[in-house]
């Protein structure tokens, strides 16, 4: 009998439950496990973490036997790359931004641009206004308005 | 009945003070603002709003929070009727009628009938709750733990169930939430686990940084990846807002019969708005004398599901208020907003706060008045709000994700993990998982495992003691039942040829 994916979505969904199962039982391993009538800081993670491997398994191995029912399966083409990696990272630049006291006016017009190109078409005019607008915006009512004690620029204390 | 009449009395005491007033306001009409724009649901919008309510006074917070919730629920009818895009869940049944509706130039009587119903199943909410909410809690005051575990363990089974998608990955979904929520110290051993020594994420991982992550970014970028639909916004004025004496009298008896769908389908776990939507709209085709109005803009179709909607939001405060067991991912939010001010959530809450309890359901109501009055006349602005295009509301959209989170800590680390919530959650998203029971299973993770704790010292370590008393065996025996039930391929497939036959 040869062993096909019928359900690449399942199959691959299967592998990453598995492996988070996995990752909390190793992770788990260095807490007491204690017994059930003692419970450990151990005893909860262990169990759930096993209890996540085996639906990992189950829906992994039902990938062999059932067709998917949705026909979109796990097409590469289908994902959205672009948005995807482009505010992942732009949030990721605010957050960073943010944290070494680079100011917040800096911050947000790197997200608010981050954010623009993530659309297909970049409208580089309209881009910059929206980060201007959106900014001074912002300003006023997380700054002046909420009184939110952030420094504005890397200079202002 | 002196005493509801009491309890209601010092509700609208608490309600009625110019700062609560001012708060549930804000709420609902920050609610209905975000809720408008479309592909953001309710949940979305409370996680984003949710940081707005920290820094309040628990009672305004709260009574904020739940205003945020029901707001956008309705404001995403509002997207429905006019725009052809269904916005989350509920207001898929909403189109249906009330898109016809507005195409033949009824936009007016169509909002104005979902307000009507909202508000029509507020009120019925409201005194549900305050009818079954003392005894309800009662009976919860003699839960123990093991009685505890078993209806956590019910909730979650059952909002697996009822979710969409396929059951095993909703239940494997649960799981991963359930160790989600074991990030950070533990209360008994004092251990810090799965913090990777990350020292910020020893209190563990804020409910409200997932769930902006998973609802919010990963959101956005479903929205920006899907193929541009352009929205069919209606052009003209809307005009004609009050709906016509015959229009009210013929939607008297859907509304009547919405609201109580939405009442029994509120509390239990799971069941949410859009079932109830979808019975209700169901009910009326089949009491209806001329069924084949329905999709071409029947007022009926309008009223009744948005009210069976409206009734559920209403009626799922019913377990989280009285057991302090959430039966949604919204009530997940409030229950979290709950703990992070300092109120421990359970039967014990009416008693000890009435305050909260009882201003808390008195705003309800207030908060569906103001939702009648604010939205009939800010239509034109909603309308507006929706033909902006969607390039230019997400960054403004990750900017308020943005700021909301940093500001919750002033560290920039939670803003770090938003993004990593939603870079994973769009995987997730790709391989067919879906998020509420998720965000359920994290809140009530570190309840489940004290009450597992407990439960076993109090048996000696035997866990038979989950089918010996009798409650909690009635739990799990419900439990299995539904499992059993849905579990059975052939069953699941019927019902979604039942939704879809419709």
């Amino acid at each position: 009998m040869r062993l096909t994916i019928k359900n690449p979505q399942d199959f691959w969904c299967g592998i990453l439950f598995v492996a988070l199962g996995a990752l909390a039982v190793y992770l788990a391993r260095d807490y007491e496990m204690g017994s059930a009538l003692q419970m450990g800081p151990g005893y909860f993670p262990t169990w759930l973490g096993g209890i996540l491997i085996g639906f990992g398994v189950l829906i992994g191995g039902l990938a062999f036997r059932i067709e998917s029912e949705s026909s979109e399966g796990l097409g590469l083409d289908t994902w959205a790359f672009r948005p995807w990696l482009v505010l992942t990272a732009a949030l990721a630049l605010f957050a960073v931004m943010m944290e070494a006291n680079l100011g917040f006016v800096p911050s947000l017009l790197v997200l608010i641009t981050g954010c623009a190109l993530a659309h297909k078409d970049v409208h580089w005019r309209e881009t910059i206004l929206l980060a201007v607008c959106v900014t001074a915006g912002a300003v006023a009512i997380f700054s002046y308005g909420l009184d939110m004690p952030y420094p504005l620029f890397w200079w202002s204390k | 009945m002196e005493q509801l009449l009491q309890n209601l009395v010092l509700g609208f005491s608490v309600a009625l003070t110019l700062q609560n007033l001012a708060y549930c306001f804000l709420g609902v009409f920050l609610g209905t603002m975000i809720g408008v724009l479309p592909g953001i649901g309710p949940l979305a919008t409370m996680a984003m709003l949710l940081p707005l309510t920290y820094t309040l006074p628990p009672i305004s917070a709260l009574i904020m929070l739940a205003g945020i919730y029901y707001g956008s629920d309705y404001g995403g009818s509002t997207t429905a009727i006019l725009v052809n895009l269904p916005g989350e869940g509920s207001s898929v049944v909403t189109l249906l009628d009330g898109h016809p509706m507005a195409r033949q130039g009824r936009a007016g009587p169509a909002l104005a009938m979902a307000a009507i119903g909202s508000f029509f199943a507020g009120c019925v909410g409201t005194l549900i709750i305050a009818l079954v909410g003392p005894p309800l809690a009662n009976v919860a005051l003699k839960f123990g733990s093991p009685e505890y575990f078993s209806l956590m363990v019910m909730a979650l089974v059952c909002a697996s169930v009822v979710g969409t998608g396929s059951l095993l990955k909703s239940l494997a979904m649960v799981v991963v939430g359930l160790l989600l929520g074991i990030v950070g110290t533990d209360v008994t051993s004092g251990k810090a686990r799965f913090t990777f020594g990350v020292p910020e994420l020893n209190d563990g991982v804020g409910i409200a940084v997932v769930a902006m992550g998973v609802f919010g970014l990963t959101e956005i970028v479903k929205n920006l990846g899907s193929a541009q639909i352009t929205p069919t916004i209606l052009q003209g004025k809307i005009t004609g807002l009050m709906p016509r004496w015959e229009d009210l009298k013929i939607c008297f008896g859907p509304m009547l019969r919405g609201s109580s769908i939405g009442a029994v389908f509120g509390p239990l776990p799971g069941l949410g708005g859009t079932i109830s939507a979808f019975t209700s709209y169901m009910a009326e085709k089949k009491l209806a004398k001329d069924p084949s109005r329905f999709g071409k803009g029947a007022i009926e179709g309008v009223a009744g599901p948005e009210t069976a909607n409206n009734a559920c939001p209403q009626t799922t405060f019913v377990p989280m208020l009285t057991l302090g067991v959430p039966g949604s991912a919204s009530m997940a939010l409030m229950l979290g907003a709950m703990i992070i001010h300092g109120i421990t959530p359970g039967p014990q809450v009416m008693t000890a706060r009435p305050d909260l309890f009882w201003g808390l359901i008195a705003s309800m109501w207030i908060g569906n008045l103001m939702l009648l009055m604010l939205n009939l006349p800010l239509i034109g602005i909603w309308v507006k709000l929706l033909q902006v295009p969607y390039r230019m509301l997400f960054p403004i959209i990750m900017t308020l994700m943005g700021i909301g989170i940093y500001s919750l800590n002033s560290s920039g680390t939670d803003v770090l993990l938003m993004a990593f919530f939603g870079f994973i959650g769009y995987v997730l998203v790709k391989l067919g998982c879906s998020f509420p029971p998720l965000i359920l299973a994290m809140v009530l993770g570190p309840l489940l495992e004290e009450n597992l704790r407990r439960s076993m010292l109090l048996s000696d370590g035997d866990p038979s003691v989950f089918f010996t008393r009798p409650i909690s065996c009635g739990f799990m025996v419900a439990t299995g039942l539904l499992l059993l039930l849905f579990a059975v391929p052939a069953l699941r497939r019927k019902r979604s040829e039942v939704i879809k036959d419709d």
